[in-house]
């Protein structure tokens, strides 16, 4: 009998941001300008140190403001979106719950559109709009996947999966019948994109980042338990409620910021979970942290690719999700129906 | 009436069966509950008052046809609802009155089974009954990886704390389950029909187990099931439900009536006496 000790959560987490700065590098390295691994420690050692007359001018514009940029914004998308997964799946526990497929990330995607149709400078509007537009799409798949009460597995995915063609084909009408709004191009909503810089400062969506997985993690003690089912949750002295506010609303927090900056990317928060409890258990106090951070190397990673397999051209992130990720959905799909 | 009759083979009796011992340690008053299916519907099923009392050391059975309230009784002393009139205290505090934590400390609830969303170890499993001893976020100690395996020991289950939970049989998992409700440390243990999977083995042993616990940990507890021989014979008292309605509440003596039991039911039944008190039950022309 060996629990989990935080000790073990440290260590796991460590080598996970050991693997995400590798990922990071090599993603700093890679593109049409090749920059060497060495140029690129000491353009990040200088920035760090705000030595920027160290720094060439070359490497400053590919390496910190081209690249980097990108780069969090992949470390963004990817903790928000796994973590959000992973929330979702102890709540409504079902494994191939996951913003993209429950038709949370269309709701956020939708909820952008609208916020960039109405006022298209005001700022944060479309984080806040992202955030409203998941959270109604949640609550919403939520009602309609109940059957007699109670939450129904498969009810529930339909519902899900209903929802998010239905909202993706609001967005595209939306984006054919409304020419010349300021909008970023249809495959940045239905796929995910990261090639468009955010135009919030990256530091306030960070911050939130921060608060909501931080909240998700602290029910996650709580998350195990109702992974056993709700009503036996209660018996062992879970408030339930409590639990289920905090996550619904972090969790939509997290699609919201995700999908705001990037669009809809598909199943970041299906695959990543996953792999998580196949490498290190299921428990959510490991989880959750891991998770964020097997993410943000999942995005990064998938991002270098797309922006580099058929180069010049780029693909958007999210079909590169999509290729590792559709697999992974059928294969847990198949392994629940037997 | 129940006729006493000098009887042939019998169920192995109990190593000891004590009457329970000092003041009530749960108290149910005119305690009543009604379901329905919405807010402003008329109530689907009602529980008319029901009033008993138990203390520690006793081991009492809910017995009673489908539908008629055991269950229901079961969520109110759990506290999982509050009762429409009467109350249900323990250890003189009003169950619906305790904050959820403190409830899960001194009150158990064993349901039939427990569906896992994910693959859990066994050990990982019993340890979740340490949860409500914790604070938020705390990670295991040493002494709740102790009482974690004693729990799992106390069931004669040690042999399996390193396989995964949905490898074990129906039996095991039973057992598992048990240990994961001694883990939390309660005084009162509830058990929602946890025979209904067993063989007749199993049944005996889950019995005789609960008998063992409620003499040497000094729990009470409350078993709702449809083996009316098995409470007779391992049971200090018996709460008697039909149709919603508390019929009976006494020893197994004085609730199995050859009438009473017939006409709740609904089978020709006999009751004879055993030697030591304890009323058989069997259908009736079949000796």
């Amino acid at each position: 009998m060996r629990p989990l000790t935080p000790r073990h959560v440290f260590t796991i987490c460590l080598a996970l941001c050991a693997v995400l700065f590798v990922a990071v590098v090599i993603s700093l390295r890679v593109g049409a300008y090749p920059v060497s691994v060495r140029d690129i420690v000491m353009t990040l050692f200088n920035a760090a140190l705000r030595r920027w007359s160290e720094i060439p001018p070359d490497f400053q514009s590919i390496v910190l403001n081209i690249r980097l940029p990108r780069i969090l914004l992949g470390i963004l998308v990817g903790a928000s979106l796994s973590t959000a997964g992973a929330g979702f799946q102890a709540l409504l526990r079902n494994p191939l719950a996951d913003p993209y497929v429950l038709g949370v990330s269309s709701g956020a995607a939708l909820g952008a559109i609208l916020s960039l149709i109405a006022a298209p400078h005001a700022p944060g509007l479309i984080q806040a709009a992202a955030f409203a537009g998941a959270i109604a799409t949640i609550a919403a798949v939520y009602f309609l996947g109940r059957r007699g009460g109670q939450l129904d597995s498969g009810t529930l995915l339909l519902a899900g999966i209903i929802t998010a063609s239905f909202l993706s084909a609001v967005i595209m009408f939306l984006m054919t019948t409304l020419p010349g709004r300021d909008v970023r191009g249809m495959a940045f909503w239905l796929m995910g994109d990261l090639s468009s810089p955010s135009t919030v400062d990256l530091k306030w969506l960070y911050f939130l980042l921060v608060i909501a997985v931080g909240s998700i993690y602290t029910t996650s003690s709580d998350l195990n338990l109702i992974l056993t089912g709700e009503q036996e949750a209660r018996h062992l002295g879970v408030n339930v409620h409590r639990v289920k506010l905090v996550v619904y609303v972090a969790a939509s927090v997290l699609t919201g910021l995700a999908v705001s900056v990037s669009g809809a990317i598909g199943y970041v928060g299906l695959l990543v979970p996953h792999v998580i409890r196949m490498l290190f258990g299921t428990d959510y106090r490991l989880l959750i942290p891991a998770s964020a951070l097997g993410g943000a190397i999942l995005v990064v990673v998938a991002d270098t690719l797309a922006r580099t397999v058929v180069a010049p051209t780029e693909l958007p992130v999210g079909a590169m999700t999509a290729i590792a990720g559709a697999p992974v959905f059928i294969y847990l799909m198949r392994r629940r129906v037997r | 009436m129940s006729t006493p009759a000098q009887s042939g083979a019998s169920l192995t009796s109990p190593a000891r069966v004590t009457g329970g011992e000092g003041t009530p340690r749960v108290k149910v008053e005119q305690a009543s509950y009604a379901y329905a299916a919405t807010d402003r519907s008329a109530p689907k099923f009602t529980l008319g008052p029901a009033s008993f009392e138990a203390r520690q050391r006793e081991l009492v059975a809910i017995l009673g046809p489908n539908a008629s309230g055991k269950s229901t009784l079961l969520m109110l002393l759990a506290g999982l609802a509050k009762p429409l009139s009467g109350r249900i205290e323990i250890d003189g505090t009003e169950v619906s009155k305790l904050d959820i934590r403190t409830r899960a400390q001194r009150i158990a609830l064993v349901q039939q089974e427990s569906e896992l969303l994910f693959p859990l170890r066994v050990w990982e499993y019993v340890l979740q009954g340490r949860y409500p001893h914790g604070r938020r976020l705390r990670f295991e100690s040493d002494e709740d990886c102790l009482l974690a395996g004693n729990a799992l020991a106390q069931v004669g289950a040690d042999a399996h704390r390193d396989r995964w939970m949905d490898q074990l049989s129906g039996g095991e998992k039973q057992r598992v389950i048990l240990a994961r409700a001694l883990a939390q440390r309660p005084s009162l243990l509830l058990l929602d029909e946890p025979t209904q999977h067993l063989d007749i083995g199993g049944k005996v042993e889950l019995l005789r187990r609960l008998r063992k616990l409620a003499d040497e940990n000094r729990y009470t507890v409350l078993v709702v099931t449809h083996e009316l021989n098995l409470a007779a014979e391992f049971c200090d008292r018996i709460v008697l439900l039909h149709k919603g309605k508390c019929l009976r509440v006494g020893t197994p003596a004085e609730v199995y009536e050859r009438d009473l039991l017939g006409e709740v039911f609904e089978a020709p039944l006999e009751v004879e006496m055993r030697p030591g008190g304890r009323p058989r039950v069997i259908l009736r022309g079949s000796h």
